[in-house]
């Protein structure tokens, strides 16, 4: 369990969001502690992937998409940076559709570490093993490094995302939906990365398998059209400790 | 009940039988388009084969022009080809990456490509003119290679960047965000990503921007080409020979040429075109047999 | 930790990437500056005359051009653009109807390897370059017309028509290809749902969406058409001339300035009016190409 006195990794103030007209994400306060596992449940729309893509700035390649309120990385608001690019690299997202660059397998998980400009093959072969590893695919793919990471199966390139997103060694990692094209065995290894990764990152789980949530997240909020309905320590959420009906509703599976 | 069937029938074969003549009208159509045009090379290389030969290909013209090779012309287009793609290749190809990378939706972003739609529809002998007046005249380069190639890339940049633009364009914006979400900068993206994937549909687009460069006649007649030059050139202040003002000059300006001669220099001008086009076609066609994503 | 305090510094990548930024720009912007650069010049060597000496009237409206007569020049257009307009309307005549045919057929009826190689003739068509096409005017086609029609000249409105409505309907018909293209399936799909056979649906559904954008197709070539110079140069007969028939000869804007820039010296009348004739010729095309644009994004909005 995650201590209250761990410093706060980001702060989350009255976070609207909108496209066009519509609002996919209205007044949400939050703030997440360094090396906690923060999950995020919540039916379809209800705004979560918005959520992460207001933090990492991914607003600015959506011209419909307005962010409205305050988002402070290690106290700082992402909105004010003079180096957007500085930011993202600190954090790695993986979104529930796998993008394997087309390139070799090799270069896409070592793409980060050179754009950080290491150069080095040997520190490169490091990096690369080691994420793979981290991501459950070395031993399918460290025969045919030099395949296109575009070309793999679809579950392969979701665990290559994943190996880039830790090859940037993100200070927060955001995963969304990141099980969708995993089979479970796989799934589960990933789970237990996650754990031990904890311990050098923070991680936001946003998923729609709210026993993901439950084996991982140290504190969990529940989020439902657009709105944050609560955030409570995990147990508290699956122990019917619910401050709200609608939490326990979703929690045990009556709508959603 | 029957009644009924049968008209509908009926109605089924009348549709069918329009189906049918307005279908053989249509190729009908695209076969009296391209069937002249397949004569009319068939005439050309017909009655030009029996000049064409290495000595043809690699001698100067003799005797007035009516005998002969075509060497200093055939130099004098590469000459201007190249030093033209000098100028157009890297220019060309920043506006279609800043066009296809870095270009917000504005009202200036439209103005370049509305300059560029226009670039590409201003008549040759207008930049003609403009070549004449701006390099000749006014930058006092006096009429030379340099003058009308720097013409030439003006008039064909539109190609190289409408190519490149398309084949930035092809690559999935997937990619893109891919990238941009690990902390690459625009330019980090494009370099490693973009352009790799790009760089043999952007070769596609250069190639015919020889060919085009190749075939023009009007925006190089005042600006650096002339009818004889007893000199081959030897830089770009010089003025020099080119296949296509060759063609127009022994088919209009010299008496007494053998049929044959001019026929012989249309067939190697459009064949240094035809065969620059095809190489670009089969390129392009091998690239779509390799997928990528 | 340490890499705390570097957060949000601008680092060498940030200013490599807004020093690129501002290199494409270059790039992109140049073709503006060229746009504008074309016209200054043209207007630079075209505009005294144009103001002092020209009176438009004359210009336009006199038959008469003998710029290089010592006593009296006269500078009249109107039979260079009767050359230009009559060969360009024959030329469109032939053009129209045959490019979009095979751009129908192409789009809408043609498949597999028929398609792609007409797709490919299409496109070689379109890059033979105008002086060769110019000399099949000259040496294939006057004997021709001549010899069908038992004409004196074969150099002529007819001959220089054929010649630019062959060269103009490969651009023409990969244009109105796009612009069919461009209307999506799910029209020709609910058509054919309905019941409609093939032509049906091509001319109910498909023609009426796709017209704008054929339009523009029309328009780009009128353009093309009208911006030819080396072929109407060498087809057209070159004879000052309103044409009373497709048997006469004729000359062209265009062809104009192509014969006799390169006998007029550098700042004289004769040498002035062929640029102000290249300021005309800019604006009409200018005005087309817009139009065309205008049109053709119209479609891609709506």
């Amino acid at each position: 369990m995650v201590s209250d006195t761990n410093p706060v990794k980001l702060e989350i103030q009255n976070l609207t969001i909108r496209y066009g007209g519509q609002a996919a994400i209205s007044g949400v306060n939050l703030s997440i502690r360094e090396h906690e596992i923060f999950g995020i449940i919540g039916p379809a729309n209800a705004g979560k992937t918005s959520f992460l893509k207001a933090i990492n700035r991914m607003d600015m390649f959506d011209s419909n998409m307005r962010v409205e309120g305050n988002i402070l990385f290690n106290g700082q608001d992402v909105r004010k940076l003079r180096n957007i690019y500085a930011l993202r690299s600190r954090i790695g997202v993986v979104f529930p559709l796998p993008v394997g660059l087309p390139m070799s397998v090799y270069d896409n998980v070592a793409l980060s570490a050179r754009l950080r400009g290491i150069k080095e093959r040997a520190e490169l072969d490091l990096i690369v093993e080691r994420c793979l590893t981290r991501a459950a695919l070395w031993d399918e793919v460290k025969d045919r490094l030099d395949t296109l990471g575009s070309l793999l199966s679809g579950g392969q390139q979701q665990r290559l995302t994943i190996a880039r997103a830790l090859s940037q060694e993100p200070e927060l990692l955001m995963l969304d939906e990141f099980s969708i094209a995993v089979d479970p065995v796989t799934t589960m290894r990933i789970e237990d990365v996650l754990k031990e990764l904890k311990s050098e990152m923070t991680i936001i789980l946003v998923t729609n398998l709210v026993q993901q949530a439950r084996r991982l997240a140290d504190r969990t909020a529940f989020f439902l059209d657009g709105g944050c309905v609560e955030v409570a320590q995990t147990e508290a959420l699956f122990t019917q400790q619910t401050r709200d009906p609608r939490t326990r509703d979703y929690v045990e599976g009556r709508f959603g | 009940m029957d009644n009924h069937m049968f008209a509908a029938t009926e109605l089924n074969q009348k549709n069918q039988r329009t189906e049918k003549l307005v279908r053989l009208l249509f190729i009908l159509m695209a076969g009296l388009l391209i069937l002249p045009v397949l004569i009319i090379l068939f005439t050309l290389v017909y009655k030009g084969s029996s000049i064409l030969s290495i000595d043809f290909l690699f001698t100067n013209p003799t005797n007035g022009m009516t005998e002969g090779g075509i060497f200093p012309a055939l130099l004098g287009t590469i000459w201007l080809v190249v030093v033209a793609l000098i100028v157009s290749v890297p220019l060309g190809i920043a506006a279609a990456i800043y066009l296809s990378e870095y270009a917000p939706d504005n009202w200036g972003t439209r103005l370049i490509n509305l300059a560029i739609i226009n670039l590409a529809g201003v008549p040759s002998i207008v930049h003609a003119l403009f070549g004449l007046g701006a390099f000749v005249v006014f930058f006092n380069f006096g009429t030379s290679i340099l003058a009308a190639s720097l013409t030439l890339a003006i008039m064909t940049l539109p190609v190289v960047i409408v190519a490149t633009r398309e084949s930035l364009q092809a690559v999935p914006h997937a990619f893109r965000e891919a990238c941009w979400n690990m902390g690459a900068t625009r330019w980090q993206t494009i370099r490693r990503v973009v352009l790799p994937n790009a760089v043999s549909g952007i070769l596609t687009g250069v190639i015919l921007e020889v060919s085009r460069s190749a075939g023009e006649t009007a925006p190089i007649m005042f600006t650096g080409a002339v009818f004889f030059s007893p000199f081959l050139p030897q830089g770009v202040m010089d003025q020099t020979m080119a296949m296509s003002l060759h063609l127009f000059v022994v088919s209009t300006q010299v008496p007494n040429v053998p049929e044959n001669l001019p026929y012989g220099v249309a067939l190697v001008l459009i064949g240094m075109v035809l065969i620059m086009n095809s190489i670009s076609i089969a390129f392009r066609m091998h690239l779509r047999g390799k997928k990528k994503w | 930790m340490s890499r705390n305090h570097a957060f949000d510094q601008r680092n060498l990548d940030w200013y490599i990437d807004k020093a690129v930024q501002a290199l494409v720009f270059i790039g992109g912007i140049s073709a503006v500056i060229f746009i504008i650069g074309i016209f200054l010049f043209i207007t630079k060597e075209g505009i005294g005359f144009l103001i002092n000496t020209l009176d438009l009237q004359e210009f336009f409206g006199s038959p008469y051009w003998e710029p290089s007569d010592e006593d009296a020049p006269e500078y009249g257009i109107l039979a260079l653009l009767a050359g230009t307009a009559s060969v360009t309307g024959l030329a469109m005549l032939i053009a129209i109807p045959f490019s979009l045919g095979t751009a129908i057929y192409i789009a809408e009826f043609a498949t597999g390897k028929t398609r792609e190689w007409l797709k490919i003739l299409v496109e070689l068509l379109a890059a033979i370059p105008s002086v060769v096409w110019g000399f099949i005017g000259l040496t294939i086609m006057n004997p021709l017309i001549i010899e069908l029609f038992d004409v004196p000249v074969g150099l002529t409105v007819l001959n220089a028509g054929i010649i630019l409505g062959l060269m103009a309907a490969p651009i023409m018909t990969s244009i109105a290809e796009d612009a069919l293209k461009a209307v999506p399936d799910r029209y020709r799909e609910a058509a054919e749902a309905l019941g409609a056979t093939r032509w049906q649906v091509v001319f109910k559904t498909v023609l009426p969406a796709a017209k704008n954008g054929l339009l523009g197709a029309v328009l780009l070539g009128v353009g093309r058409g009208f911006g030819e110079t080396m072929a109407v140069l060498m087809a057209t007969g070159h004879a000052v001339n309103i044409p009373g028939s497709v048997f006469d000869s004729v000359r062209a804007l265009t062809a104009t300035i192509a014969a006799e820039l390169g006998e007029t010296a550098v700042g004289s009348d004769h040498y002035q009016v062929l640029f102000t004739i290249g300021i005309f010729l800019f604006l009409i095309t200018f005005l087309i190409n817009l139009t065309a644009d205008l049109i053709v994004r119209g479609i891609r909005n709506s």
